[in-house]
């Protein structure tokens, strides 16, 4: 409750308080505190203090694990600003307006995070895009961000419908909006419930970009300023991925066998087209956009069958991946040539650069030793407790093997060949905040537990 | 103990990246490394207890290091060639050395851990971690061709390891307490037909680090390829890793799927011996040669192992030891007749006996040692293995009996070219062998005369881990 009546209120804050601090700097220091102040407020509710006590009437739901959903967000935010803040101000001619957006996208998070109402999950899910197609197109002098702008808008409100006609489904076969429903037992009603349901599974596919719904996220991703695809492709699909749990594991009973067949349909789908896509990608920022696809296919395993490990891996997964993705899209932000040959001998012009952007791709790629490592050990671990035959996760490590392949060219470009790749202004603040964000990644690969353990105390 | 052992060669690697200077660097790896070889004999003769401390307490993994005899005789093996890879070298024009020393050390870290670790868990962390500085050493160091190669090697090995890590998932799914320690894993309970599934998941990974037939296309271009130091470590220890993996894991934990795998896997085996071999014979290139040599003796051991007879195992144990110690020995002299001679084809080479004969004899003690004739520590071994193939099924001991005839053949084949004949143009080149490469030979030297004609103390060293696979 806290997180999303302080979120709201700090995104008017901060649309008003371009008009009384005009200064850039000043603003994203604004930005900065009202994510701690968010935080806290959002914390303090599991002490029992309340901004305001509302009775929701059972639209929401505030289980500690919602919250610390939200936590994971809001720090992951905080990391974020605090990396991007000075390329968010390069962007149109007021930042201001973006860290609104960005509170407005972590409102709308905080309702996915709690909703136990569909409605409320249509709620959630526009207030977390209409801000997130803004950002897209905001760099209006760019033509291509505007018309990914335009088609983010048009698909994302197609797949609205869809979600909206999947939510009226349920009600006609329920007559409630309500996640948890007794079992109508009649066979017309349970097939208008299941129809509902698959509804629903592709509108938040689509959300979270897994193939077969994928085909506007490369568009998308490119044609977005980097430092929103940074945001896009991390915390709000983080926040998609929370939502998306929520619903099915605790309706996927409804679906039977079925839910297995479907859902390993669309993982397999999003591991092939994301990781055989990427290989073949000569900018780095599309290649960012596939491999973000073939990581939705990792987290999708998730949603296999409720379990602890599904419950802590998600969490895990998302804050990691998201991590090493703010940290490699900073690094492109700097790059001036954003293809893979523009990383060419950067381990000799700029070691530092080269070792923490190795670190994110070692993570990203799932190297023992790095968070991203136990991020794909709990998935796996997941759906195997979940009983998902043993071929399923070979599947998924042969793509991971393949994955490997694209993220290591990289670091062959790094280390390996000779080159002097362009880079824009990179201040020694900006390599020691990147290096922060390694460190974490590294500590996260040999005590993932640091990050799980305030699950429960 | 256990720990430092691991913690000795990893702090001296963090350390090293801040020392710029070579031989400053190289000297602290020396130094080093001989506490670490100090400390080794030490538990390799005395024992040590375990190190068991809580690692990750949300999966129950424990820091678990136990040293037994299968432990031991693997250490001391990778705490002997390390110092030697690094006298071998030392005189070696590398750039940025210190940092060539620092990954070397990671990398026997690693290796340290995987022969020690007896949790699941963090036998593959430490089996990632000898990989990863690997791929940096050959992409960065070696030849022409090293980033296709090396990249090769490493997808290929990377992939087995993935494999590995979904059947250690597996097992740990289904034992019965959920931890990852190894007797907990071999208590689990399963059908034939899971037990076949781990098991071909965990020998894919083993199969590829061998490399076993039909695998091991990765090997020659990579060791081509590598700087001859790190080519010493992986032909001399990493490869161990497999043969390790499978005596550590796979033989006791899916005793029911290894016994009926056993055919094809001793088949797929002698077929990549007599494979090998020919290949060898054929070769001009002395990396090459020495790599498909590699193969062959490898993929013996392996037979031994499948074949599952206490008198092969017994020999197989023996054979880690020597095999690393021939191969290393091997290597230098290839190293050295190429650093200045500057030509790694054989038909170049030729009088070394008149120009180098102290080198020379070197060479042929080595290249007997190679061919395990008597007196040699590999006689011992190999005498042992075939024994046990023997006892298996002799047909596969006569086929795989024809591989020491070709042995022999490729073996002397390669010292004739290289050591006699009259001296080429590319021999006249070849000075003086430096002290502390000279020194090391003749240590090597030492080794295989001394196990070759007392091979005792090995045999004691491995006696428990004997018992433990055959008395029960």
């Amino acid at each position: 409750m806290n997180a999303i009546i302080v979120s709201a209120l700090l995104g008017v804050i901060m649309m008003f308080a371009s008009w009384v601090f005009k200064g850039e700097k000043i603003q994203k220091n604004i930005a900065l505190i009202g994510l701690i102040i968010l935080l806290l407020a959002n914390v303090s509710q599991l002490n029992g203090w309340y901004v305001l006590e509302l009775d929701t009437k059972g639209m929401l739901a505030f289980s500690r694990y919602g919250i610390y959903a939200n936590t994971i967000l809001f720090a992951l935010t905080f990391l974020y600003v605090w990396v991007n803040g000075d390329e968010i101000s390069k962007i149109g001619n007021h930042a201001a307006d973006f860290y609104a957006l960005f509170f407005f996208i972590l409102c709308g998070a905080s309702v996915l995070t709690s909703f136990d109402n569909l409605l409320m999950l249509f709620i959630g899910i526009e207030m977390l895009s209409i801000p997130l197609y803004i950002l897209t197109s905001s760099d209006k002098s760019s033509l291509i961000s505007n018309e990914a702008g335009l088609k983010y808008f048009l698909m994302g409100a197609f797949s609205t419908g869809i979600l909206l006609l999947g939510i009226t489904f349920i009600y006609g076969a329920t007559g409630s909006f309500h996640l948890t429903v007794p079992e109508t037992g009649f066979k017309y009603e349970m097939l208008m419930r299941s129809g509902g349901l698959i509804l629903i599974f592709v509108a938040m596919n689509f959300k979270v970009s897994a193939a077969p719904f994928h085909f506007w996220t490369p568009d998308v991703y490119d044609g977005a300023p980097t430092v929103f695809t940074s945001f896009m492709a991390t915390i709000a699909k983080a926040a998609g991925f929370f939502a998306f749990m929520s619903v099915f594991q605790i309706q996927y009973q409804a679906l039977g066998y079925s839910w297995t067949l479907l859902l390993s349909f669309v993982i397999i789908c999003t591991l092939l087209i994301g990781n055989v896509t990427a290989v073949f990608q000569r900018s780095v920022k599309r290649m960012l956009a596939y491999s973000s696809i073939a990581q939705a296919g990792f987290m999708l395993f998730a949603l296999y069958k409720p379990s602890t490990f599904a419950n802590e891996g998600i969490l895990l997964y998302a804050f990691v991946y998201s991590v090493a993705s703010i940290g490699m899209f900073a690094v492109l932000i700097k790059m001036k040539d954003n293809s893979i040959e523009g990383f060419n001998g950067l381990a000799k012009t700029n070691p530092l650069l080269a070792f923490v952007t190795s670190i994110f791709l070692f993570s990203l790629a799932g190297i023992p030793l790095t968070g991203g490592f136990f991020a794909k050990y709990y998935m796996i671990n997941a759906i195997l407790v979940a009983g998902a035959g043993l071929w399923l996760v070979i599947v998924a490590l042969v793509f991971a093997a393949i994955s490997v392949y694209y993220y290591f060219k990289i670091i062959q470009a790094m280390y390996f060949l000779s080159g002097d790749p362009a880079l824009g202004e990179v201040k020694n603040t900006y390599q020691y905040k990147l290096l922060f964000l390694a460190i974490l990644l590294l500590i996260l690969g040999v005590f993932p537990n640091l990050l799980l353990n305030y699950l429960y105390f | 103990m256990l720990l430092s052992i691991i913690l000795i060669p990893f702090i001296t690697a963090l350390i090293l990246l801040f020392i710029k200077d070579a031989k400053k660097a190289n000297t602290i790896a020396l130094v080093t490394n001989a506490a670490t070889l100090a400390v080794s004999i030490w538990i390799a003769m005395k024992g040590a207890s375990d190190f068991n401390q809580a690692w990750i307490p949300a999966l129950n993994s424990r820091f678990l290091l136990h040293a037994d005899g299968l432990a031991k005789i693997l250490v001391l093996l990778t705490a002997i060639s390390f110092p030697v890879i690094l006298m071998s070298s030392a005189s070696n024009q590398i750039a940025q050395k210190n940092k060539f020393i620092s990954l070397l050390l990671f990398t026997q870290a690693g290796l340290l851990g995987v022969f020690l670790a007896g949790d699941a868990l963090l036998f593959y962390f430490f089996w990632e971690l000898a990989l990863i500085p690997v791929y940096f050493l050959c992409s960065i160091w070696g030849g022409e061709r090293r980033i296709a190669v090396t990249f090769k090697f490493f997808i290929y090995t990377f992939l087995g390891s993935l494999m590995m890590l979904a059947g250690i998932i597996f097992l740990y799914t289904h034992s019965a307490e959920p931890n990852f320690l190894i007797q907990n894993f071999a208590h689990a309970t399963l059908t034939s037909a899971q037990q076949m599934t781990a098991f071909v998941l965990f020998l894919i990974a083993f199969a590829i680090k061998m490399p076993i037939f039909p695998l091991h296309t990765w090997q020659p271009d990579a060791y081509e390829q590598s700087p001859t130091p790190v080519t010493m470590v992986m032909s001399a220890v990493m490869v161990k890793m497999g043969l390790y993996g499978v005596i550590r894991w796979l033989l006791p934990l899916f005793p029911v799927a290894a016994k009926s795998a056993a055919v094809v896997v001793v088949d797929l085996s002698v077929i990549g011996v007599l494979y090998a071999s020919f290949i060898a014979i054929k070769q001009d290139d002395i990396k090459r040669f020495i790599a498909y040599s590699s193969i062959a003796h490898i993929g013996l051991m392996n037979a031994a192992l499948f074949a599952h007879q206490a008198i092969g195992v017994q020999g197989v144990l023996i054979q880690l030891f020597s095999h690393g110690v021939n191969v290393l020995g091997l290597w230098i002299v290839a190293d050295i007749i190429e650093q200045q001679t500057g030509t790694r084809s054989m038909l170049a080479m030729g009088g070394l006996a008149k120009k180098q004969p102290t080198l020379a004899i070197l060479l042929v003690v080595f290249a007997f040692a190679n061919i395990a004739l008597p007196l040699t520590n590999a006689f011992v071994g190999e005498f042992l293995i075939f024994n046990g193939l023997f006892q298996f099924n002799p047909w596969v001991a006569a086929f795989a009996g024809v591989s020491v005839i070709l042995s022999a053949i490729y073996t002397l084949n390669m010292v004739q070219k290289v050591a006699y004949g009259e001296v080429s143009e590319a021999t006249q080149k070849m000075n003086q062998v430096n002290k502390p490469a000279q020194l090391v030979l003749i240590i090597l030297v030492i080794i295989v005369f001394v196990n070759g004609v007392y091979p005792q103390p090995l045999f004691d060293i491995t006696a428990d881990t004997l018992q433990q696979m055959f008395v029960k």
